[in-house]
């Protein structure tokens, strides 16, 4: 049986109000809001995040054997991001990482290739969706990461049991490679073409799999093109009633992500024996099904995507922009940090990616950043901490200032000065709990400089 | 083993010191020349009179950087660099190449031109690395001392205001009654509780200036001292302390005291033979690059009692009438903080003072006989930390 272990969907901490871009822009917004990516996040940042819950979710799971990472917007080109992600998970070094890049239909792809194939495959993916202020893209746009392990054996929660793809040339949405937005031909013309693509992928995958419309339990619809993917759900004979809400209200179309990202959320609210269908409408139509297992009956995610979508803050419609570079805002004052050394780097990859201290050979607590006395390795990247004190610094370089820095004691021993992200100052007060998360520091010559921060904990639900 | 220090066997015959300020148009060159020249003057040497120089800089490499504006003929120049303890470290190098019979006469020059970088603040550069080092400003980090002071002793916050507020118009009424200082006026407590933010609850008046500064000391045999000055000053005691970082990473540390400092100052007690700091010292010189700094240093010296020292800053003890008048040439608070530098300004104030030199207006109201002066480089947890007593008698 081969098919899904588990699942995973990072949702970021900040929240765009759409009622506010009109006031800024002079049109666009709407209701309800989408996440946005921090300053401090990529989607290498937010494809980790995701990867790290859906491996916590299946402690029992073999281990990936490959890790390939579908974005849009990857954070580099010519070098591979997978390889970040992999570090950070401090997966071995015999584990193949690849990226899948250019459009939202590569994410689909790589799921779709990955249950075709063997072995166990950690299916990431990430995006950052925005337009030009004022723009549709911008307004229904939602920034997230997905994962989905894929493999084999009895702890499969969802079987994968029929697949189908069509594909056509025509040219809908489009962006040349580095620009800041994508365009859009007349709206009506994509919808001519996807409506046909996707009813002939459906009814071909469900005929593969031996299935009528009716049978399938949930269906999940997700195009960047909203008004094909509306218009389609009511075409395939699947009751209105199973369509899997594509969180447009409060995450917004998070583009390569989201169809990780709505198949997470469809696992995380089935029972046993459920037939899922995935239909993604992207330069084409490809569609996969899934009938859910026994064992998700005890499959725990380690963070739902309702616990995330639940939380989060508020960002400024100005924030917003001046974190997506539409908008430049007065520098801080003070010199910018030199790039990251790569050998430097290179020789504290544990640390500096993975967030691995070393035991002291006297106390066994965890040295952090490790001394050349340290012993075995103590992984930190899970440990939640506490905060003993914690100061505002308004000088310091940063690009979104100003910088709220904490010393944590983590438990079970280790100190360390560390960042805060996430967080507002009010939130910040001796004896709050935070965990770790990976972000980027800065990026200087274009080299993005990873490290890790401390977030308030997310208690598990 | 251990650390038997020079007590009486080295002293300064002539210290030097430059204004201190934003010297737009003096550079390095020029504030090292003036250091130098104001020094050698007053006792009738030439550079090339000297044997050997030391010299602390923060931001210069090599002792090129002195040699050449010197125009140096055939000089030993080293230079150093221990944080912002750098001007101390050239003293200590110069006490102890005098000390050990290697030269006759060695200077110790401090400079630091920080005003050319374009941006506020003390430039921080660091050498290549893997990108996890901390990026937080001092003021940042020393902002943590005072609650964590506060919580421990269980002083309420208003009283920790008004004691760190003490120590901003203290140092301020001491730097306005100095002609060499930064800033040469008097700054009151609405002023120094109304100023904006820089980090945590700390104001601008809680943190010290920015300036470009020279200094400089000349150092010879104790015995050789009568040859040059009748009022020399003869070194007691010097310790350094470089931290482990220790303190960083232990959850035993609670931001209420520098250990280094201690480790650093029992050490220099014992190398002079000090038992009662307060009672003994006609003054100190100490480093308050931010008021909870200067707060945490009392207990530290030995010149409050632990939690004390809070109560003790309301109460006038370290005023410039007080039992151990603090800083009485205004501190980094009036001067800035030339990093290479301030080690030897602070030198400077201990020499007018122990020679009844100092301006009247800042003289100090006892006839005592020994300073002290207190230099730290880095952060709480992660320091270096010097102290140099100081005296005008042997023995």
């Amino acid at each position: 049986m081969r098919g899904i272990l588990s699942a995973g969907a990072y949702v970021p901490h900040f929240r765009l109000d759409r009622s506010t871009i009109a006031a800024v822009a002079g049109s666009g917004g709407g209701r309800g809001t989408r996440t946005v990516a921090s300053f401090d996040e990529d989607t290498t940042t937010m494809g980790f995040e995701a990867a790290r819950l859906a491996l916590r979710s299946a402690p029992g799971a073999p281990a990936p054997d490959a890790l390939w990472f579908s974005t849009v917007t990857p954070a580099y080109v010519d070098k591979t991001n997978a390889t970040t992600i992999h570090a950070a998970l401090r997966l071995d070094d015999d584990v193949a990482a690849f990226d899948f890049g250019g459009s939202q239909r590569s994410a689909a792809g790589a799921l779709r290739s990955a249950l075709a194939g063997s072995g166990t495959t950690l299916v990431v993916a990430a995006d950052i969706r925005t337009g030009l202020p004022g723009s549709g893209d911008e307004a229904t746009g939602g920034d997230a990461g997905s994962a989905l392990l894929v493999g084999d054996g009895d702890s499969v929660i969802a079987e994968c049991i029929g697949a189908a793809s069509a594909t056509e040339e025509f040219v809908d949405r489009w962006r040349s490679p580095g620009a800041e937005r994508s365009k859009l031909w007349e709206e009506r013309f994509g919808e001519t073409r996807y409506l046909p693509l996707g009813e002939r992928a459906f009814q071909a995958a469900l005929k593969s799999a031996e299935l009528s419309p009716e049978q399938v339990d949930r269906l999940i619809v997700t195009s960047l093109h909203g008004r094909a993917a509306n218009a389609i759900a009511n075409r395939l004979g699947v009751p209105t009633e199973n369509l899997v809400d594509n969180r447009a209200a409060t995450i917004g179309n998070t583009g390569a992500a989201h169809p990780g990202l709505l198949l997470t959320a469809a696992l995380e609210s089935t029972g046993p024996g459920k037939v899922i269908a995935l239909l993604v409408l992207a330069d084409g139509a490809d569609v996969l099904l899934f009938r859910t297992t026994e064992a998700i009956g005890s499959y725990r995610p380690a963070r739902t995507i309702d616990d995330q979508a639940a939380g989060g803050g508020p960002v400024a419609y100005g924030k917003f922009l001046s974190w997506r570079k539409m908008l430049t805002v007065e520098p801080p004052r003070r010199p910018e940090p030199n790039r990251p050394s790569s050998s430097a780097a290179g020789r504290a990859l544990d640390w500096k990616y993975g967030f691995v201290g070393r035991a002291d050979p006297d106390s066994g607590a965890p040295q952090m950043p490790p001394l050349p006395s340290g012993s075995d390795a103590v992984p930190m990247a899970d440990v939640p901490g506490t905060i003993v004190t914690y100061t505002v610094d308004h000088l310091v370089y940063s690009e979104s200032p100003p910088v709220i820095f904490a010393i944590v004691d983590f438990d079970g021993g280790g100190r360390l000065p560390i960042e805060m992200t996430d967080v507002a100052e009010a939130d910040v007060a001796a004896g709050v709990r935070v965990e770790m998360t990976f972000r980027k520091l800065f990026t200087s010559d274009d080299i993005h400089n990873y490290f890790w921060k401390a977030r308030l904990l997310k208690e598990a639900s | 083993m251990g650390s038997h220090g020079i007590r009486d066997r080295v002293a300064i015959i002539s210290v030097g010191c430059t204004p201190f300020g934003e010297h737009w148009d003096l550079s390095a060159d020029d504030l090292m020349v003036q250091a130098v020249n104001e020094t050698l003057a007053p006792v009738g040497l030439t550079k090339q009179d000297i044997d050997a120089y030391w010299l602390g800089t923060a931001q210069r490499s090599c002792g090129i950087t002195l040699a050449k504006p010197l125009e140096l003929e055939g000089k030993p120049v080293s230079r150093v660099e221990n944080f912002c303890a750098t001007g101390s470290e050239a003293l200590r190098q110069a006490s102890y190449a005098v000390a050990s019979g290697a030269y006759d006469i060695a200077m110790a020059v401090g400079v630091e031109k920080v005003k050319d970088a374009g941006y506020q603040g003390l430039p921080a550069t660091q050498p290549p690395n893997d990108g996890t080092v901390r990026n937080l400003t001092a003021a940042a980090m020393y902002s943590m001392i005072a609650p964590a002071y506060a919580k421990k002793y269980g002083v309420g916050e208003s009283e920790i205001r008004d004691a760190l507020s003490h120590v901003a118009t203290k140092n301020h009424y001491n730097g306005a009654r100095n002609p060499l200082a930064q800033f040469k006026r008097e700054v009151s407590k609405e002023q120094v509780e109304k100023a904006p933010k820089m980090a945590g609850t700390l104001g601008v008046f809680d943190c010290a200036g920015v300036a470009d500064g020279g200094a400089a000391a000349i150092v010879v045999r104790a015995e050789d001292a009568a040859q040059y000055t009748d009022k020399p000053l003869y070194i007691k005691a010097l310790s350094l302390v470089a931290g482990n970082g220790s303190g960083l990473q232990d959850p035993n540390y609670d931001y209420t005291t520098f250990p280094e400092v201690v480790d650093s100052c029992e050490d220099a007690y014992a190398q002079a033979g000090i038992t009662d700091p307060r009672g003994q010292l006609a003054m100190a010189e100490v480093h308050d690059c931010f008021t909870p700094t200067e707060m945490v240093l009392m207990e530290d010296l030995g010149f409050a009692e632990r939690g004390t020292a809070w109560k003790e800053i309301l109460a006038g003890t370290y005023d410039l009438g007080g039992e151990l008048p603090v800083n009485p040439d205004g501190g980094l608070k009036s001067f800035g903080h030339p990093v290479g530098a301030s080690g030897l300004r602070m030198i400077f104030e201990c020499w007018l003072q122990l020679r009844g030199e100092a301006p009247e207006q800042r003289r100090l109201g006892n006839d005592r006989k020994l300073a002290l002066t207190h230099n730290l480089g880095g952060y709480p947890g992660e320091m270096v930390s010097f102290v140099s007593i100081l005296g005008s008698e042997l023995g």
